[in-house]
């Protein structure tokens, strides 16, 4: 008896331990950047010779960081929406429709989650090429090339994501509508649509945050004088090591949590994903 | 309210007909119940009707025009979901309000309509909840007003009982059909209970196999079942394999004569009510048919009791005795007397 609950209690204490160990590994490097950023000297070194917010200051007037973080923020909001209009149909058509090759079809959706980064780029870099030499067009190197790229790796999050809210619609409510007098289209806008709405919402934001934090697909696809936040990063690493870079790094975490906090207050994450 | 029509409906897929011929006639303010085990083309033919399956062949009238080819949006047609189909995200205000908003009412008036069809089911007051923040009966409730709001020419109830609790099933059936007789609604309801369908239609219509078996009143289908299907699938019966003899004159393959009305020499079962056979410590008399066996199984179901009697290696009879004080209570084993009159049997050759 007493031994059962010593067992249970043990077993208890295990778990969350466990579970603590997890989450420390997850967070201590985040800590610890977060702590860097605020450092005075410029080498790296502990414990700090004092605090200070002078590498906040040295973001804003080194051009570069603020470009880079324009452009990702920019390709990653155009990438989001354009994913959107494309992983949502697909997502509906997987769904709803069995067709040949439909299963090859959905792993062919979700193949970008798998494929490492480098062959991505490496692949697309070569597509690129071959459709600049063939149509005699800019393709390499430009904004819609990239944003192009960047549309491939947020599609899989979205269809993902909408085909397991999707999974939870209840069709009949959508005869019900057209029972009511709803056409097919007011049936998927009044009915369809905002049930979907939270794996859109979660969809989009994995996919923007999987955006907009990419390198190594982006290393192929950037242009002179066009370089992504993470390539930036990277770049300025290869020099320095003042934390600078902890600086940006902490502003990064700071908007996607927010943007995390914002859509949790609409959408519950937990529930989607 | 509408007279609807249905003429050599059918619905086929592939080889196989889901529905084939069904035509019924359901009149101003009936209540027609289909019943049919599942699989039978009842709640096919109710798609049929509201227009979410397209018929291989024949044709859907409402109120005298035909509606056939029409969508399920632009039919005045009300339906009852089995799993009630709320709109999750929408209030029960917004749900029933839906209908009226599709057909583009001024707010005033949706508004007013709203408060009546809620009030209509008891649910004033419960406007602003959220489905999920109801109760099962309330649920179905809201898919009835949200129905009945639109006004609809025909009323189509989906099996809308069957995800109630027993107890509740019982007081909705008579609820919804009280609000049917007093909005004078003609109504289409597909259920595979017998018991909903003998308390709540004017008329039934028994389906198998996606044909219509029978149509007629639950007296009609109780005393005078067409097939052997009915006899068997409203209300209870024993099947006692055999041979008509001659006209009147019934063997079962257990080897018993026994006495009946009709049949043409061949083949056949006859089918006998378990209330309609007598039963007896000591022999009957008076009676076209007696026979004696022993009690193999005794079931007490409370105002009842079914007593299974083995009257011969082939043959067995259950006989139903309503419980009162001093009535037969046979144990297991026990030889009791049975019979009953030549007309209480039906016979359906094979």
């Amino acid at each position: 008896m007493i031994g059962a609950v010593v067992r249970r209690r043990a077993g208890r204490w295990a778990l969350n331990g466990a579970a603590a160990l997890a989450l420390a590994y997850i967070l201590l490097p985040l800590i610890f950047v977060v702590w860097l950023a605020f450092f005075r000297q410029e080498i790296p070194s502990f414990p700090p010779e004092g605090y200070s917010l002078k590498w906040f200051a040295a973001i804003l007037d080194q051009r570069k960081f603020v470009d880079g973080f324009s452009l990702s923020f920019q390709v990653g909001v155009i990438a989001t929406l354009a994913g959107l209009a494309l992983g949502v149909p697909a997502a509906l058509c997987l769904d709803r429709f069995n067709f040949r090759f439909r299963g090859p079809f959905s792993n062919l959706l979700l193949m970008p989650l798998v494929v490492p980064g480098v062959v991505l780029g490496t692949a697309m870099y070569v597509f690129h090429v071959e459709v600049e030499n063939g149509l005699d067009v800019d393709v390499i190197g430009t904004f819609y090339a990239l944003v192009c790229g960047h549309i491939v790796i947020i599609i899989p999050w979205v269809v993902r994501l909408v085909t397991a809210s999707l999974a939870g619609l209840d069709r009949t409510t959508e005869e019900a509508a057209q029972n009511l007098g709803a056409n097919r289209w007011i049936t998927f806008w009044r009915v369809t649509l905002p049930a979907i709405r939270p794996g859109m919402v979660a969809g989009a934001l994995f996919g923007f945050v999987a955006s907009f934090g990419n390198l190594e697909m982006s290393l192929f696809l950037v242009g002179p004088g066009r370089t992504t936040l993470p390539i930036v990063i990277l770049q300025y690493l290869e020099w320095k090591i003042d934390p600078t870079i902890a600086a940006v790094s902490v502003i990064q975490i700071l908007l996607i949590g927010t943007v995390m906090l914002i859509t949790d207050r609409y959408v519950k994450l937990a529930r989607v994903v | 309210m509408a007279r609807l029509d249905i003429r050599n409906l059918a619905k086929r897929y592939g080889d196989f007909y889901a529905v084939r011929d069904v035509s019924l006639q359901i009149a101003d303010g009936e209540f027609l119940v289909l019943l049919g085990p599942s699989g039978c083309g009842k709640t096919t033919t109710l798609r049929m009707v509201a227009g979410f399956i397209e018929p291989s062949a024949g044709h859907v009238a409402l109120g005298g025009s035909d509606v056939t080819r029409l969508p399920p949006w632009k039919r005045n047609a009300g339906m009852v979901f089995q799993s009630y189909a709320l709109f999750p995200h929408m209030t029960v205000a917004q749900n029933v309000a839906f209908g009226l908003e599709m057909r583009k009412l001024p707010k005033v008036d949706i508004d007013k309509r709203v408060e009546e069809a809620l009030a209509l089911v008891r649910l004033g007051g419960y406007g602003a909840r959220l489905p999920r923040q109801l109760s099962g009966g309330q649920q179905q409730r809201v898919a009835l007003a949200r129905a009945l709001a639109i006004r609809p020419d025909v009323l189509l109830l989906d099996e809308p009982l069957s995800n109630l609790d027993a107890k509740l099933r019982q007081e909705v059936r008579v609820e919804i059909r009280e609000l049917q007789r007093q909005l004078g609604l003609t109504t289409v309801m597909v259920t595979h209970d017998q018991e909903e369908a003998l308390t709540m239609a004017d008329r039934l219509v028994v389906m198998n196999e996606g044909s219509v078996c029978q149509v007629g009143s639950q007296r009609d289908l109780y005393e005078r079942p067409a097939t052997r299907f009915v006899a068997g699938f409203v209300g209870r019966s024993t099947f006692l394999a055999g041979t008509v003899e001659a006209p009147g004159r019934f063997q079962t393959d257990g080897g018993l004569n026994l006495a009946c009305s009709g049949g043409a020499p061949g083949r056949a079962v006859l089918s006998l009510r378990p209330e309609r056979v007598e039963i007896a410590a000591t022999p009957l008399s008076g009676l076209d048919n007696r026979l004696s066996g022993a009690v193999e199984f005794v079931s007490y179901l409370g105002s009842l009791t079914d007593i299974h009697v083995r009257l011969s290696p082939a043959d067995r009879l259950v006989v139903q005795v309503a419980n009162r004080e001093g009535g037969l209570a046979p144990d297991v084993g026990q030889t009791v007397h049975v019979g009953w009159p030549a007309s209480a049997g039906q016979v359906f050759n094979e």
